[in-house]
């Protein structure tokens, strides 16, 4: 049995605790906005936070999640609220396909929690994830619009 | 090319998966309302629809019918766009749907071509989805003419609102709509003059942003049907090869597992009720595989086969004038270059997948498809129903760039949902199975050989493909006398993709060279090696004639233009002629693809002989009628990734018969750390339209190839630029 705290709720269900993190968030959990990319931690569109660090969730075991606080694309909006990273996803229309910006999305509000002013440096250190539409002008933007909202 | 196709419906639905390179049909649609369609939906309580293309709610809200999917290049919006224009209708409470393939057979096809690829989603609609809004506009007039008994010549439409002028009555579209959708449809559609558009040409917002946003947006592997089963499956590596046999007994007993089965005569599947279960299951089974002949086949024995090709007495002419071989030999200098191009896979970052529910009167499809179409008619010939019992909803594609104008993974679902009747599953492939068994970009050298005259004049060119023919892999039906006229996109005498220089003496021509990998058409298709040979390639020759690379192409470039606009455009943005900053070089490229004329030009700086920094690209397109330049802007940058990924990253090898590379960690893309400030001009001539998603992909390239010349003085003539120990930093 495993016991998981995925934005700020309770969850409780029968699985192995090898079984990685991403799955278990989309399927027995249910929350399908983690995306599966890789599944070897390389292109990030599985990215979540634990404990406030962005995690790349097909690589890491429930078992190491278990205790921990998990937030997921789900959870970072307050109600109909965006947050001001998703707010700024929007007005720059950072999305293309969209299938990466939930991960995008969680490494830059982990960045910018981190650094709330990132360089250009900053950015291209942290944001490793992979973008195959090639949003990545946008990102930017976006980021440096986040960070002065 | 097909114009003049004559298929039965089924051999046009399986046929219409080729399209991509160049497959165009051209359709006289009835874009009226149906009677029968507008009962039945009343009988459901859905608004009725005032033609095809439009639907209004009572409270005003626009539903625009898509036929074509947005795999993220913003088609859907710049579709519904150009309904609204004629529409007359408030932008604000604009909606979309996507129609079924099952609709579209229901109603002769009134929908037309639900495929999107060839960047034609917006080019081939445009006329029959305006009429669609113009005819909906008039006939939501008449209706409010009819019920004030008035002339409806007197009433005019804006924002949704019908006003009769001479006595100032108002009326929304909301309230006549169903009268509306009960009148016969103007014989007659006039639209509207272009100068006379207010949205066409706005870069108005996306209408499907947010639920990317919120993780709400459901993409295909992320469908969940009640009762649902997930599937994940292994194909023989080696292309072309066999299953020979599996020991299922450990993956039977382990957690979740409902199933192990045998798919088609070469693959394996595992059914389990999670997904990890059925993978983990599917990794534990031993498989034997036959690869047959095919194992055999290294990326080394496919190069000495194309090869030969250069040489070869036999070859496909596609584009000849005076007498190019001869104005060669007969010339003051003589140039020539081998140049070279690799498979590689279009890695979506969401792999392949479909669900899909059999019953034995019944199966039904939910799935990301470029080709929807095509994906009904493989659902029913997997399933072995006729196609008025099958069914496909169109689901968010986590990607396409033409890999899902294949419908592969469709069959696959259907014939494993058909071992389990009655209950749906969903086939979601691994990373490593989506990199194994692509449609891959195909491989391709070419030999290029010039004549200068003694004034550094280009007297003749020769350009011998040797290579892979998509279309004789997809659709042998689109090649003519055997030829496949898609290989030369960018090369052609005329048409959507010309050859845009004036060349005294020409021959181009093309030595086929299939393979056992599957080809398909990879975002650009054959105009990124094409751009790559004769781009890269004018840059020899200009070194060669002691010219400028500017001034060379420009005397080559009487009577084309459109070209010579984008050209000059990224030249004088880019600082052509000027003296650009220290330690930074520039390179040049223009192009015609998908009917669109490209340019550009790139400044990089390069470290220690192999660290290539892009510092801009500006890149020009004209697409003739832009419908939304923001969005236009954001696919000449995401072009430019992908290409440049390919460029410095990404191949296909091959060996014993089956690809090399299986993930993300072999098969490398750009991040955001490379990725170079994009300079877009969006320069639209008018008069024509030309496609947007695919032409400036391949300008990026051999304008970058120009700039590493001119920066280190080495010509790189076969990729991936790592290869050569070259990486984009």
């Amino acid at each position: 049995m495993a016991r998981l705290t995925i934005n700020g709720k309770p969850y409780e269900f029968d699985v192995d605790p090898t079984t990685p993190l991403l799955w278990a968030i989309r399927e027995q959990v249910g929350l399908t906005g983690t995306k599966y990319g890789c599944g070897i931690a390389q292109c990030g569109a599985c990215t979540v936070h634990i404990d406030g660090t962005a995690v790349r969730s097909c690589s890491v075991p429930v078992s190491a999640a278990e205790g921990k606080k998990i937030t997921t694309i789900e959870g970072i909006a307050a109600g109909d609220v965006l947050s001001k990273v998703q707010q700024a996803w929007l007005d720059h229309e950072v999305p293309q396909c969209g299938y990466c910006q939930s991960g995008m999305i969680m490494a830059v509000t982990a960045l910018l929690q981190e650094k709330p002013k990132p360089t250009d440096a900053d950015i291209d250190d942290a944001i490793t994830n992979i973008c195959r539409c090639g949003t990545f002008q946008q990102v930017r933007e976006a980021i440096h619009a986040a960070a002065k909202a | 090319m097909t114009d003049t196709m004559n298929l039965n419906r089924r051999s046009f639905l399986i046929g219409s998966a080729a399209a991509g390179g160049g497959l165009m049909l051209s359709l006289t649609l009835p874009f009226l309302a149906s009677a029968e369609a507008n009962a039945a939906e009343a009988a459901h309580g859905i608004p009725p629809e005032v033609n095809a293309w439009v639907v209004i709610r009572p409270d005003d809200t626009v539903v625009v019918r898509i036929a074509r999917i947005d795999m993220g290049q913003g088609t859907l919006t710049g579709l519904a766009q150009m309904v609204a224009e004629e529409l007359e209708c408030d932008w604000a409470k604009v909606t979309t749907e996507y129609p079924t393939p099952g609709e579209n057979v229901a109603r002769k096809r009134i929908w037309g071509d639900f495929a999107t690829v060839g960047s034609r989603g917006i080019r081939n609609s445009q006329d029959y989805v305006r009429k669609g809004g113009a005819a909906a506009r008039m006939m939501l007039i008449q209706a409010a003419a009819n019920e004030w008994k008035v002339p409806a010549a007197e009433c005019v439409a804006a924002n949704s609102v019908i006003t009769h002028r001479p006595s100032g009555r108002k009326t929304s579209y909301g309230k006549v709509s169903d009268a509306a959708g009960k009148l016969e449809a103007p014989k007659e559609v006039p639209l509207k003059d272009p100068k006379d558009w207010k949205l066409i040409g706005k870069s108005v917002k996306r209408l499907d942003t947010l639920p990317k946003l919120t993780g709400k947006q459901i993409y295909g592997a992320d469908l969940k049907l009640p009762g649902m089963l997930n599937a994940t499956i292994k194909d023989c590596p080696v292309f072309g090869g066999k299953l020979t046999s599996f020991d299922a007994a450990k993956a039977e007993g382990m957690p979740g597992v409902k199933k192990v089965l045998r798919v088609g005569d070469s693959a394996i599947a595992v059914v389990a009720d999670t997904w990890w279960h059925a993978k983990t299951a599917l990794d534990a089974i031993a498989v034997v595989w036959d690869g047959g002949e095919n194992a055999k086949v290294s990326s080394a024995s496919i190069a000495e086969m194309l090869k030969e090709g250069l040489s070869a007495e036999q070859a496909f002419v596609n584009n000849e004038k005076g007498n190019a071989k001869a104005a060669i030999v007969g010339a003051a200098k003589k140039v020539e270059a081998v140049y070279s191009y690799p498979f590689l896979n279009h890695a979506t970052m969401e792999p392949m997948n479909a669900t899909a529910l059999y019953t034995a009167d019944r199966c039904e499809v939910w799935c990301p498809t470029q080709n929807a179409e095509q994906a009904l008619a493989v659902t029913a010939e997997a399933s072995g129903l006729p196609i008025a019992k099958c069914e496909v909803y169109r689901l968010n594609p986590g990607g396409g760039f033409g890999r899902r104008s294949f419908s592969d993974y469709v069959a696959q679902a259907v014939r494993i949902a058909k071992e389990m009747p009655g209950i749906p599953v969903k086939l979601l492939w691994t990373r490593e199975e989506d990199m194994l068994h692509g449609r891959y970009h195909p491989i391709m050298q070419a030999k290029l050989t010039g004549g200068l005259d003694s004034a550094g004049n280009l007297s003749g060119l020769h350009i011998r493909l040797s290579g892979q023919s998509i279309f004789a892999s997809v659709h042998a039906a689109a090649l003519v006398n055997g030829m496949d006229v898609a290989t030369f996109q960018g090369y052609w005498p005329k048409g959507e993709a010309s050859l845009e220089y004036t060349i005294p003496n020409l021959l181009i021509d093309h030595a086929m060279r299939n393979t056992h990998v599957p080809p398909g058409f990879w975002r650009g298709v054959n105009i990124n090696q094409n751009a790559i040979f004769l781009e890269c390639f004018m840059d020899e020759l200009a070194h060669a004639a002691g010219q400028d690379a500017l001034a060379f192409r420009r005397k080559l470039m009487k009577g084309h233009p459109q070209s010579l606009a984008v050209l000059n455009a990224v030249a004088e943005k880019g600082g052509w002629g000027k003296p650009a900053p220290k330690g930074h070089y520039r390179g040049l490229a223009h192009f015609r693809g998908f009917g669109s004329y490209i340019a550009a030009c790139v400044e990089i700086s390069v470290k220690d002989g192999n660290k290539v920094k892009i510092h801009r690209i500006v890149g020009a397109t004209d697409c003739g009628h832009a419908v939304n330049p923001a969005q236009i802007e954001r696919q000449v940058a995401g072009s430019f990734v992908y290409g440049l990924s390919a460029l410095f990253e990404e191949e296909c090898t091959v060996k014993d018969g089956r690809m090399e590379q299986t993930n993300f960690d072999s098969y490398d893309s750009m991040r955001i750390a490379q990725m170079p400030k994009v300079e877009a001009i969006v320069l639209p001539s008018g008069g024509f339209w030309g496609g947007v998603g695919e032409p400036t992909i391949c300008v990026a390239a051999p304008a970058v190839l120009n700039a590493f010349f001119a920066a280190t003085g080495k010509r790189i003539r076969t990729f991936p630029l790592k290869n050569h120990g070259i990486e984009l930093v």
